[in-house]
C-alpha cells in the first residue's frame, strides 16, 4: 500500500496542478489577511473563498486525476495486488496532496494571522472539505466510464453543493413558513458538507448575522459544543461513505 | 492450472463469454483463436481477474481467483495494446512494478530487455513510444518476473519481423522449461512451431479445444492455417 501510495504522490506532484493551487491559496490567503486591518474579518472574507475553490479544486482535479491514470490502474490490477490496496492508495495519495496543498496554502497564513479556536476549526474543516471531496469526485469517476460525462457530474455536484442546495433550502422555507421546519432544517445542513462547515466556522466565530436562517437555527438548537461534535461526525461520515461506495464499486469493475 | 467453469460474462446486451469452460495444464502452450470479438481478451481478462464475471469460477491452482490476489504473481501478462502512465520513462516503470512486485535485483529474467535494446532508451518517456515499442515494454515486463504462466494477447502485433522473431524464440525456450504459455494471434503461420494445442472460439463459445496433432489428423492438414480453415469451412 506505502509504495503505491508513494507512486501516487510523486506522479501528482510531477504534474505541476496542485503546486500551482497550493501558490494560488498562498497568495489569496496573505492578500486577504494583509488587506483587513482585522484579522477575524480577514477570516471571514477567506472563509467564503475557501468554501468555493477548496471543493472545486479538489472535486475537478480528483476526477481528472482518476480518469488519466486509468492506464495505471490497468496495470497494477494485472498484478499480484488487491483491488481494494489500489483503489485506497489512489484515494490517500489524492486526499494527502489535496490536504497538504490546503495545510500550506491556507492553513500556514491562518496559523500566522489567526491562531485562535476559530482559526483551528477552519484549518480543520478546510482539510476534511479537501479529502471529502476527493471521496465524492473519485465515486462519481468510478460509476461513470465516460471521462466528460464523469466530469460534467462532477461539476454539477459542485453546483449543487455550493448553489443549489442553498437555493432549494431557501425555497422550501419559503413555501412551507407555515410549518414548524425547524427540526427538519438542522437536519437537511447535514447533507451539505460546504454549509455544515460554514456554519460550523460561524458558530465559533459568534457572528449571527452572517450566519443565515439554516445557521440561526442549527445554533439554537444545538449549542455550540455539540453542535461542534456532531458536525465533524457528519463530515467524517461524508469522507466514509463515498469512499467505502467508490471501492465497492471498483472491486466490480471491468477494467 | 487454469480451470474455467462455465463462465459467462455480458457487456450490456453482448454476451461476451456464453458458458465457456476450460482446462489448461502446465507445460502446454495453448493458441486461442477465432474472429475479431469473439471474447478472447475478455476470456484473458477475466483469468487476469481484471473483468469481473457474471456467473461462473475460474480457478488457479485450485484456488478460487474471485477472492484471491496473490496468483497474479505467477502470471506475466501481455496486452494487446500495452498502456502505461504517460509521463513515466521507461525505466522507472521497470523499476516501479520491481518494487510493486518486491524484487530486488535478484531472479529477474531481463534477456527480453538486453535483446530489444530496451537498456538504450530506458531514459524515455512512455508517451514518447512508438506502438511497437511499448510491445516490447509489455513483453520485457511480462517475463521479468520470470512466472510459471504466461498470458499474451497478440504479441507480435505491431513487432518489426526480428523483434517478433527474438520473443518467438523466448517464447519457445520458456514453454520447454515446462510453463504454461497461452497466446491468442491472427498470424496462424506463426503459431505452428509453438503451439501444442488449440482452442478455437466464436460469438463467445468455444467450439472446441483439441491438441494440434489430433487437428493435423482429423483434417489431414500439416499447416494450422490450412486446418482451422478446413473447420471453419465445414462447421
Amino acid at each position: 500500500m506505502k509504495k503505491i501510495i508513494k507512486y501516487v504522490i510523486i506522479d501528482i506532484l510531477r504534474n505541476k496542478i496542485v503546486l500551482a493551487y497550493t501558490a494560488f491559496l498562498l497568495l489569496i490567503s496573505i492578500t486577504i489577511f494583509n488587506l483587513e486591518d482585522n484579522s477575524a474579518k480577514g477570516l471571514l472574507s477567506l472563509l467564503n473563498i475557501i468554501l468555493i475553490i477548496v471543493p472545486l479544486v479538489s472535486m475537478l482535479f480528483s476526477a481528472i486525476y482518476v480518469y488519466n491514470s486509468s492506464e495505471f490502474l490497468e496495470l497494477l490490477v494485472s498484478q499480484p495486488l488487491k483491488r481494494k490496496t489500489i483503489w485506497l492508495s489512489l484515494f490517500f495519495g489524492l486526499a494527502a496532496s489535496m490536504a497538504f496543498a490546503f495545510f500550506i496554502g491556507a492553513g500556514i497564513p491562518i496559523l500566522l494571522y489567526e491562531a485562535t479556536p476559530t482559526g483551528f476549526i477552519m484549518l480543520g474543516t478546510g482539510l476534511l472539505l479537501s479529502v471529502i471531496f476527493v471521496a465524492i469526485a473519485m465515486l462519481a469517476a468510478v460509476m461513470a466510464r465516460d471521462k466528460a460525462k464523469g466530469i460534467g457530474v462532477v461539476i454539477l455536484l459542485w453546483l449543487y453543493f455550493s448553489i443549489i442546495f442553498d437555493g432549494l433550502v431557501l425555497f422550501v422555507l419559503f413555501q412551507f413558513a407555515d410549518y414548524p421546519l425547524e427540526k427538519s432544517m438542522v437536519a437537511a445542513v447535514a447533507f451539505n458538507p460546504i454549509d455544515l462547515s460554514r456554519i460550523l466556522i460561524l458558530l465559533k466565530m459568534d457572528v449571527s448575522a452572517l450566519m443565515g436562517y439554516t445557521g440561526a437555527i442549527f445554533k439554537d438548537f444545538f449549542g455550540a459544543q455539540t453542535g461542534l461534535l456532531i458536525s465533524f461526525a457528519v463530515l467524517f461520515t461524508w469522507i466514509v461513505i463515498p469512499a467505502w461506495l467508490s471501492l465497492r464499486k471498483f472491486n466490480r469493475k471491468d477494467l | 492450472m487454469i480451470i474455467a467453469s462455465n463462465v459467462s460474462k455480458k457487456f450490456g446486451k453482448l454476451k461476451a463469454l456464453d458458458d465457456v469452460s476450460v482446462t489448461c495444464i502446465k507445460g502446454e502452450c495453448i493458441a486461442l483463436i477465432g474472429p475479431n470479438g469473439c471474447g478472447k481478451t475478455t476470456l484473458i481478462k477475466s483469468i487476469l481477474g481484471m473483468v469481473v464475471c457474471d456467473s461462473g469460477f475460474i480457478t488457479f491452482n485450485g484456488n478460487n481467483i474471485r477472492h484471491d490476489w496473490k496468483y497474479r504473481a505467477q502470471i506475466g501478462y501481455m496486452p494487446q495494446i500495452g498502456r502505461y502512465p504517460e509521463n513515466m520513462t521507461i525505466g522507472q516503470v521497470l523499476d516501479m512494478m520491481k518494487d510493486i512486485r518486491g524484487y530486488k535485483n535478484e531472479n529477474l529474467d531481463e534477456e527480453l530487455i538486453s535483446q530489444f535494446g530496451l537498456r538504450d532508451i530506458l531514459k524515455k518517456r512512455m508517451s514518447t513510444l512508438s506502438g511497437g515499442t511499448r510491445q516490447k515494454v509489455s513483453a520485457a515486463l511480462a517475463f521479468l518476473f520470470d512466472p510459471d504462466v504466461l498470458i499474451m494477447d497478440e504479441p507480435t502485433a505491431g513487432l518489426d519481423p526480428v523483434s517478433s522473431e527474438i520473443l518467438k524464440e523466448k517464447i519457445l525456450t520458456e514453454k520447454n522449461t515446462g510453463k504454461l504459455v497461452l497466446i491468442t494471434s491472427h498470424i496462424l503461420s506463426e503459431l505452428d512451431d509453438l503451439i501444442s494445442q488449440v482452442i478455437y472460439m466464436q460469438d463467445g463459445r468455444i467450439c472446441f479445444h483439441k491438441s494440434i496433432t489430433s487437428l493435423q489428423q482429423e483434417t489431414g492438414e500439416a499447416k494450422l492455417s490450412k486446418a482451422i480453415a478446413h473447420v471453419m469451412l465445414k462447421g
